[in-house]
């Protein structure tokens, strides 16, 4: 089984304190994987060192087997209050920004590259509000944009940062079922996630993460209640979990 | 009194309208980034840190050449933002704080050497003082005519730049994700802002400067949905604003260009501000009233 991402002997710190310490884990191709662990364990700071937006103090990370990131592959969905909603920008240009990628340095969008944006606002079901401003979006709303943006960007491996934050019941299980699509058709989805109760309905891998690995692999085998209680330092009472 | 429009066939006008033109346009439009950016006061530091810089390029050169003097305020301009920079990414210091102390002590470095020169015999040194108030009126034609090459050469770059610069400021992380030389990209869009600074210092001065860079901005904002909208109208607010305070100086006595200039963006952001739709504050007041009318309506 090729493995989509591999992270190896990963290390990352804020000052002298360590967030992420000696991580080892990989993620197969095709994958719904989910990365867990309380507030504080390192799980947006794992995906950003993944993607190299912060520095790591050591290791070395491989998509696809190369250590290069290959280029218009990755897909990202960053928290939805990492940036100003109160930017003077629509809808559909915030979902035009998953093609820059594939444009490259000072070239415009094309007509094809507004089709593409267009389609995957229409997936997250925005198409009613593509003109609209950004900042006149529910927070449910401004996920589905950011969700439909990476969409854009026709990656293979996507990463998504706490993409089920703020919405109601009906988006979340909106954008599962378009995580489910991609799985589908082969793209490897990364996802930090909150919700212990949902991770065996959504998810067929797991990381469990508190700044050290405790547990990677196939759901069904490493989701159980002594995984998630040691990643926890705690005991929750789990239904459905093993 | 004779007719005030007269004023705009007279050649010595058209060269300071010209030249407060460009500015105002220059401003708005860099000014809408660094406003989008959250660094609006980043034109206030650079444009005090500039002083020094023009002081120390009189002193070792002698001349009162504004491209040389420009070059020195460019030079201490970028080593004030590089050291804010860096004291925010290497310390707990917040970038306010940074500014103040970066901004002060430049600025009283460059009223130290300024106090200097002006003792020192060699009285050639009458042309520095424009650079602190601003003095548009002093602007030579060959001055209007550097302007307007740098004019060029940054809108050509921000037009060029624009999806990138865009991307950028919304979203740096996303911008990194997907490959985009963020650092360079970054070190340029910024030296774009310096330059803009430094490019208006003569006509309003270091301290007026960080209003013509954040006023139109500010007043375009709130009537535009899209950044190009955004940006247009900040060039046409800060252009509009340099020629008529140019025309408003012009037309009275002992009237100062710069601080005109400042007055009549401020006018227009002032109005902005208030009655722009959805975005305005009577449009704003107005809504909260109709709703709560209505809410009391349904419930009788």
């Amino acid at each position: 089984m090729e493995n989509a991402v591999s992270v190896n002997r990963l290390t990352v710190s804020y000052g002298d304190k360590p967030v992420l310490w000696d991580v080892n884990m990989e993620i197969p191709k095709g994958k719904l994987a989910a990365v867990i662990g309380p507030n504080g364990a390192g799980k947006s700071t794992l995906l950003k060192a993944v993607l190299g937006l912060i520095p790591k103090v050591s290791g070395d990370v491989q998509f696809f087997g190369e250590k290069e990131i290959p280029k218009n592959t990755i897909g990202y969905v960053p928290q939805s209050e990492s940036v100003d909603w109160d930017f003077p920008a629509t809808v559909s240009d915030v979902v035009l920004m998953g093609r820059y990628g594939h444009l490259g340095l000072i070239k415009r969008p094309r007509k094809l590259d507004k089709e593409i944006a267009a389609h995957a606002i229409e997936l997250v079901g925005m198409t009613e509000y593509a003109n609209r401003q950004i900042k006149e979006l529910s927070g449910g709303q401004q996920q589905r944009v950011f969700l439909a943006r990476a969409l854009a960007q026709q990656a293979d491996i996507y990463f998504m940062d706490e993409p089920f934050k703020g919405v109601d019941v009906q988006t979340e299980r909106a954008i599962v079922q378009i995580l489910k699509n991609l799985k589908e058709e082969g793209k490897t989805v990364i996802v930090v996630h909150h919700d212990l109760q949902t991770v065996k309905d959504y998810f067929d891998w797991v990381t469990l993460l508190n700044v050290r690995l405790v547990a990677n692999g196939e759901a069904e085998k490493v989701f159980d209640s002594k995984n998630v209680n040691q990643t926890y330092n705690t005991h929750i009472l789990l239904e459905g979990v093993g | 009194m004779a007719n005030p429009l007269l004023l705009f066939s007279d050649y010595t006008f058209q060269t300071v309208a010209l030249g407060s033109l460009l500015m105002g346009v220059l401003s708005g439009i860099l000014g809408s980034f660094a406003v989008l950016r959250k660094q609006s006061l980043l034109g206030d530091g650079v444009s005090h840190a500039a002083l020094p810089g023009v002081v120390f390029a009189f002193m070792l050169t002698g001349t009162k050449n504004t491209e040389i003097l420009l070059l020195g305020a460019l030079g201490t301009g970028l080593i004030a933002t590089a050291l804010m920079m860096n004291i925010v990414k290497h310390s707990r210091v917040k970038f306010d704080a940074a500014l103040a102390v970066v901004m002060s002590v430049f600025f009283g470095l460059g009223l130290v050497l300024f106090t200097y020169v002006q003792k020192s015999p060699n009285a050639n040194q009458a042309g520095l003082k424009r650079f602190i108030y601003g003095q548009a009126a002093a602007m030579l034609e060959r001055d209007v005519y550097f302007m307007q090459i740098c004019a060029v050469v940054l809108l050509f770059i921000v037009i060029l730049f624009f999806k990138e610069f865009k991307l950028l400021t919304f979203d740096s992380d996303f911008a990194k994700s997907i490959g985009m030389p963020i650092g360079w990209m970054n070190a340029g869009l910024s030296l774009l802002i310096v330059l803009a600074i430094i490019i208006g210092l003569q006509t309003v001065g270091a301290i007026l400067m960080s209003a013509m860079l954040i006023a139109p901005a500010a007043a375009a904002r709130q009537w535009s949905s899209k950044l190009w909208q955004m940006i247009t109208l900040a060039a046409v607010f800060g252009g509009l604003s340099g020629v008529l305070g140019t025309w408003v100086s012009s037309s009275f006595a002992q009237m100062p260009t710069g601080p005109a200039i400042v007055v009549c963006v401020s006018v227009i952001t002032i109005i902005s501000l208030l009655f722009a739709p959805k975005r305005g504050l009577l449009s704003r007041l107005t809504r909260q009233h109709n709703q709560k009318r209505k809410l009391e309506a349904e419930r009788g």
